[in-house]
């Protein structure tokens, strides 16, 4: 693959795809006579925009663990900074309209008698500011704890864990009332954004179609690096870092590299997720959800990136329809997903239905193709 | 009970010379009861307690036990044994109606102990006597003064008789007529005890004390004060050991398993919490059949535990891990998944809500060492974490399981070539592993909820052990928990308990830069693909 | 065959999503009940707490029925489960209101799930119950909250261990969250309002799920030993508290030394404990499942029936919500519609029986009159009841004892404003 081929088979039915929910989703919410057939009802659109914003964190994840076999499992911290710092500016926008009419402050520091704004709060009023924290934050964060990992070498389970204890570390943080960020209630009841109210459902299609086009365009991205050759080194990492390195390749300068791009990623998604659903709170950061993320990457294929879109769409509306349908069957569920995938499919489902499409060609007399996706079973 | 009886007898044979059988303070008090209100449950007690009445310890010891009646405004007393009498009348009664027990709250309870204390001093029971003392230590009850001074006359046992001291020191300088000359004497023996509550003592004196006595008690105190400076730092080292054992405890089964398969179970939480529920099974059968076992409950627990969490891991590996050979990311993702069906597991057979594991008799109380109290129950895990660490130790070395499983963490295929059969040893260190982490659940499920997320709780900590401490060494694991104990206890004090954590966080990320392979890392020569 | 069987999987993963959005597309059903929708946890770690609560509600439901439902027609149940993850509260709100249409909502526990779920009631003008103690600071046109407000629990806590055990000194030692800051903070202001020193207080956190208590419980005693009579009070939540509990009794603190009143600990709680060496602590709670009336009585024996468990216990926020359910249903029965509006506005002033002998009231600022019981723990896991309010304690949303809520006041009734400023008279400035 050279980079000329970003607009692959695949990419085209991924980018059409995305372009076909963007226009669909808010025409049949907002035009669409409500009651008919056709009709969106208005509390599935955050509902969908939420779907798309953890596919978006797990494509971040995708390109780490798939091009670079960095297994993360605290990227949901960088989720939650940029949401965080989404949170920040949609608290500052409150302004006096909070129930004690503080003229600046929150309200959970007025009744915690917090006299003044703490210092990382201030500049979040703007929004140019709030939205290049949104990718600073995490980036920077990815970028120190990448630096520190990558340079002496810390691989494997090792990494998986110590990322663990950093999202872990984090959410005791944000858990201390004392850490001016709202303690286990988070940053909530936020009323408008940009202005806009935040609760009218056009405001809701307009962060909807922001966040399908934010995948789009982060989708683009990866593919594009994936496709150069800075993903090829990124590739061969992967599959054998010392051969990379006797190569002459400075193997930690590409994975800090694509680290940090990929946590700021992450960070766009969280703080597209957080009006959509309207609250952030600690425990995002918890180990947990970003072990659930990873779940999701395997399952839709990894190292595939539209595989990653696919299993964070399906797996959270199994979520959905299970939390309401058959609420004590969901961790089952989830639990045998994880052993399911790993043991039986673990290229996932676009690995397992690429594999299905090969055969039948093979059978049909025409010759085997080799196609853009790289194998997801290779594992350093 | 007949220790009772005969301290019955003894105080009955003490008290009959000055008290007389007639209608007196005791019978006054009586009626008091029937209101079953507790300011005058109080009152009655304590004019029953001064009475000298032959029948007072009695009645004093029945409310404390809810053993003392009321039914339509008459008091009656359910002896040990089961039968009614009529408390005015010492008589055997049969009273028709419903009875209830007279209430009692915290300033009765309160009450009761202070006068239980002056009532038994001079008990033939060296423990009861001993508990006495340190009741009438707290009471500082002036109406015991008397009878303390006649038990320390003939007090043989010089651990009572200090204590005895103790508590007549207390009185007296309280007592606002107290001589100077008594009260430095006081002083003086206040600051022998140093502890926690002579120094309140010595330190809340009254405002209108003379300036010699608050000189000699300020000295006193200080000199306390630097000598609890060192038991408290003492006493720390401890909690940090205990914490550590806890740590060793849950993640010594884990460093068994990461050494050999490099692979980390998630789950391994779970089988931490199976032992656990293990435990709470053992217990309620031990309720319903034997109750007389209970105490040995651990112990019945601990090699059923063993086998419930060996057997899951084992199967665990045999139907999951071993089809994920040389994946290691793989198998953290599956064995996650296998913890959230476990748990969910137990949820649907236990219940969400926590189960209550009860603590044997001899788990529970503290030692006193001077200045160090030591939890019976914490030593008890501290001792317990050491003997599996022990075990397992010689476990690795001395038997031929032992050899083949450090081949295996040395070089895998090296050990195959040699006629090792990798995937029995597989098998069997995952059991090993799951296994030892059930009997931790037996200790833990001593300090800890018995709830389907009991082994959440402890996962992260067991990981960042082995990571910290180094795989493929259990002295590294030892060392790992210990350390990370300790550094936990220390900085608590100034931290507090959440910033403490989050420090020791950042420092193992850190170390792990410097180290990457832990503290007690293997040295081998093969590069790593 | 594995890639089939993952393809099924998928198909099967559609389908469903293809049905649940087929049923919201085609949302005008005839109505023929009328529905409740219950939003406790039934998984994560709430579940522990929440999962009596939906069971309560199912009963209470089953129960109307039975006496001929409500304006004629049956009621219906709509369970859903946000698994104790705070955004997928606001979700399935969003999903019960819009979706399944249910007349009102009972549910959440912690307040970080009631404050995710506020926004999207508002929004969608439903209506919900909200049957747990809390922090105050809030009066919500949408929200009923029929637990305790701090001045129905804390304060009167606070004034019994003065009064009855003397007590001089206080240790309050709390979960690092925003009910044990709130009740701390106004604690501290009320305890210094009655002359208590700053030395003599002394304020803890600790994590959730914190479990090793050896420093802190060494800490109370060493605090406890200086002279003066302490007590805690413990806003510890739910799981840390057994090990708190384990390590006071093993360090040898006995109730009749230093007291300690629990706020989060309740019948539910103790049943997972070993209650001997707790004898003689306290809680103070609007209800206890020892309360000796005869309400409470025919209730435990309904709810032991309905859950076909003998020894099932009952506690606090049950009761909580047989108060609200029953508010709710005299609220639709005298508006005449379930229409939210008109049962908001119906309900103020609604009178029912609680299951304490007395009879509770919604007040305009949209909390409840309650009884305050304080009760020490018995050795079977029940309270005593050691005191009880003469008349019952209206609850205040706003504490005076807060410098920023001293001067507002919420009133649903004449004021239509949930933070009316009295200073400045005007609504929310």
């Amino acid at each position: 693959m050279t980079t000329q081929s970003v607009l692959d088979k695949q990419s085209i039915v991924v980018l059409s795809l995305l372009a076909a929910v963007a226009v669909l989703v808010p025409v049949l919410n907002g035009l669409a006579v409500p009651g008919s057939a056709l009709h969106l009802s208005d509390h599935l659109v955050p509902l969908l925009g939420k779907y798309i914003c953890f596919a978006l964190l797990a494509l971040s994840v995708d390109l780490i663990w798939g091009y670079c076999g960095i297994l993360s499992l605290g990227h949901g911290a960088f989720f939650a900074l940029g949401g965080y710092a989404m949170g920040m500016y949609l608290m500052r926008q409150i302004g006096p309209r909070g129930v004690y009419a503080h003229p600046v402050l929150p309200d959970f520091m007025v009744f915690l008698n917090w006299k003044d704004l703490p210092w990382f709060w201030y500049g979040f009023d703007v929004f140019p500011f709030a939205m290049l924290m949104v990718l600073l934050v995490p980036g920077i964060l990815a970028f120190i704890f990448g630096w520190l990992a990558f340079r002496s070498r810390v691989t494997g389970v090792y990494l998986s864990i110590i990322t663990q204890a950093m999202t872990y570390a984090l959410m005791l943080a944000f858990f201390r009332n004392n850490m001016g960020f709202g303690g286990n209630n988070g940053l909530t009841d936020f009323k408008d954004i940009l202005g806009f109210p935040l609760q009218s459902a056009s405001t809701r299609r307009v962060l909807f179609v922001l966040s399908v086009a934010a995948l789009g365009a982060g989708y683009l991205l990866c593919r594009w690096l994936v496709g150069s050759k800075f993903g090829k080194v990124l590739v061969a990492v992967r599959d054998a870092e010392s051969r990379t390195r006797f190569l002459g390749y400075r193997v930690e300068h590409y994975k800090l590299a694509v680290f940090t791009i990929s946590a700021m990623l992450a960070g766009v998604a969280g703080a597209l997720y957080v009006p959509q659903v309207g609250i952030i709170n600690p425990s995002e950061f918890a180990p947990a959800n970003s072990i659930e993320l990873v779940i999701w990457v395997a399952v839709g294929g990894r190292g595939t990136l539209a595989g990653a879109i696919l299993g964070a769409l399906v797996v959270n509306a199994g979520k959905t329809w299970f939390t309401g349908a058959l609420p004590e069957f969901w961790l089952f569920a989830l639990g045998g997903l994880f052993i399911f995938v790993t043991l039986f499919t673990p290229r996932g489902i676009l690995g397992a239905g690429q594999g299905l499409w090969e055969r039948a060609k093979q059978m049909l007399g025409s010759k085997p193709s080799r196609s853009s996706f790289s194998g997801g079973g290779v594992v350093p | 009970m007949p220790s009772l009886r005969i301290v019955l007898q003894v105080f009955v044979l003490l008290i009959g010379m000055t008290a007389s059988t007639k209608a007196g303070p005791y019978e006054e008090a009586l009626p008091k009861f029937a209101a079953d209100s507790y300011a005058d449950t109080e009152t009655a007690l304590s004019a029953i307690a001064n009475s000298g009445h032959a029948r007072a310890l009695t009645v004093v010891e029945a409310l404390r036990d809810g053993r003392l009646l009321l039914g339509a405004g008459q008091v009656y007393l359910k002896e040990v044994s089961g039968t009614l009498i009529d408390v005015a009348t010492g008589q055997a009664a049969n009273p028709t109606g419903n009875l209830k027990p007279i209430r009692v709250n915290n300033r009765v309870r309160r009450a009761t102990e202070a006068a239980l204390g002056s009532l038994t001093l001079l008990s033939a029971d060296p423990a009861t006597r001993l508990n006495a003392a340190r009741a009438v230590f707290r009471s500082r009850d002036v109406a015991a003064l008397s009878a303390l001074e006649r038990a320390i006359a003939q007090e043989s046992d010089v651990h009572v008789r200090d204590a005895l001291e103790g508590a007549r020191a207390a009185i007296i300088l309280s007592k606002p007529d107290a001589l100077i000359s008594d009260k430095k004497a006081a002083i003086e023996i206040l600051e022998a005890r140093g502890d926690q509550q002579a120094l309140a003592l010595l330190t809340t004196l009254p405002s209108d004390a003379p300036p010699e006595l608050v000189k000699a008690a300020g000295d006193a105190a200080e000199g306390i004060q630097t000598r609890l400076a060192f038991w408290n730092a003492l006493q720390n080292v401890w909690y940090g050991i205990s914490l550590g054992s806890v740590l060793l405890l849950a993640a010594i089964g884990l460093a068994i398993t990461f050494g050999t398969m490099g692979v980390i179970n998630m789950a391994h939480g779970e089988m931490v919490m199976i032992g656990a529920y293990t435990t709470f099974v053992v217990q309620e059968t031990i309720r319903g059949y034997a109750p007389g076992l209970f105490d040995a409950s651990l112990f019945i627990a601990l090699p059923l535990a063993f086998l419930a969490a060996g057997t899951v891991g084992i199967m665990i590996e045999r139907g999951v891990i071993r089809f994920l050979y040389g994946r290691p990311l793989e198998t953290l993702l599956a064995t996650w998944g296998l913890s959230l069906i476990l748990q969910q597991g137990v949820r649907t057979i236990f219940g969400p809500t926590n189960r209550e594991v009860g603590t044997p008799a001899w788990m529970s109380g503290a030692l006193e060492v001077s200045g160090l109290s030591l939890t019976y129950n914490r030593i008890a895990i501290v001792i317990f974490a050491f003997s599996v660490f022990a075990v397992l130790l010689l476990v690795m070395r001395y038997t031929s399981l032992g050899l083949y499983v450090r081949a295996v963490t040395q070089n895998r295929r090296m050990a195959a070539s040699m006629g090792i059969r990798t995937n029995r040893i597989d098998a069997l260190a995952f059991g090993l592993g799951s296994g030892v982490a059930g009997i931790a659940g037996v200790a833990l499920s001593q300090i800890d909820n018995v709830s389907p997320n009991l082994g959440q709780g402890y996962i992260i900590d067991s990981f960042m052990v082995v990571v910290f401490g180094g795989v493929g060494n259990l002295w590294g694991t030892l060392v790992g928990a210990m350390t990370l104990g300790a550094a936990n206890k220390m900085l608590e004090p100034y931290a507090g308990a959440v910033l403490g954590k989050i420090v020791i966080l950042i420092a193992i990320i850190l170390f792990i830069q410097r180290r990457p392979r832990g503290l007690f890392a293997l040295k081998g020569r093969a590069v790593e693909a | 065959m594995s890639m089939l069987k993952m393809t099924r999987r998928c198909l099967i993963a559609l389908a469903s999503a293809a049905l649940v959005s087929g049923a919201m597309a085609g949302a005008a059903q005839a109505q023929e009940t009328i529905k409740v929708g219950i939003l406790h946890s039934l998984s994560g770690t709430m579940a522990i707490s929440e999962t009596t609560l939906k069971d309560v509600m199912l009963m209470l439901v089953e129960e109307q029925n039975k006496k001929g439902g409500l304006l004629g027609k049956k009621l219906e149940a709509v369970v859903v489960d946000p698994a104790s993850d705070w955004p997928l509260f606001a979700e399935k709100a969003r999903q019960l209101i819009s979706q399944d249409k249910v007349a009102a909502v009972f549910g959440c526990w912690t307040s970080v799930s009631r404050k995710s779920v506020l926004p999207v009631f508002k929004e969608l003008n439903s209506i919900l119950f909200y049957p747990v103690q809390y922090e105050g600071e809030e009066s919500e046109r949408n929200v009923f909250y029929t637990g305790a407000a701090p001045n129905q629990q804390a304060i009167p806590a606070v004034d019994y261990l003065a009064k009855e055990e003397k007590v001089e000194r206080w240790v309050l030692a709390g979960t690092d969250y925003v009910y044990p800051r709130t009740t701390n903070k106004i604690l501290e202001a009320y305890l210094k309002s009655k002359g208590v020193k700053s030395e003599d207080i002394l304020i803890n956190y600790t994590p959730f799920g914190h479990s090793d208590w050896q420093t802190i419980v060494a800490d109370i005693k060493k605090f406890g030993s200086a002279g003066k009579k302490t007590a805690v009070v413990s806003t510890i939540n739910g799981d840390a508290n057994v090990p708190f509990y384990k390590e006071l009794a093993n360090q040898g603190i006995k109730a009749t030394d230093i007291p300690v009143v629990a706020f989060s600990v309740g019948e539910e709680e103790l049943a997972g404990i070993d209650a001997k060496p707790l004898v003689g602590h306290l809680a103070a709670w609007n209800y206890f499942q020892s309360v000796d009336t005869p309400e409470n009585k025919a209730f435990i024996e309904k709810w032991r029936a309905f859950t076909k468990n003998e020894k099932r216990v009952s506690n606090d926020p049950m009761e909580a919500h047989v108060i609200g359910f029953n508010m709710w249903v005299k609220a639709v029965e005298k508006a005449g519609t379930t229409d939210p509006d008109k049962v908001i506005d119906a309900i103020v002033g609604v009178q029912v029986p609680n299951l304490t002998g007395g009879v509770s009231e919604m007040l305009p600022n949209h909390h409840v009159t309650k009884p305050v019981l304080i009760g020490e723990i018995k050795e079977d896991g029940q309270f005593e009841t050691v005191s009880q309010t003469d008349s019952l304690v209206p609850g205040e949303a706003w504490s005076k004892y807060l410098e920023g809520s001293r001067d507002l006041i919420a009133d649903w009734k004449t004021l239509k404003c949930g933070n009316y400023n009295t200073v400045t008279k005007k609504c929310g400035a």
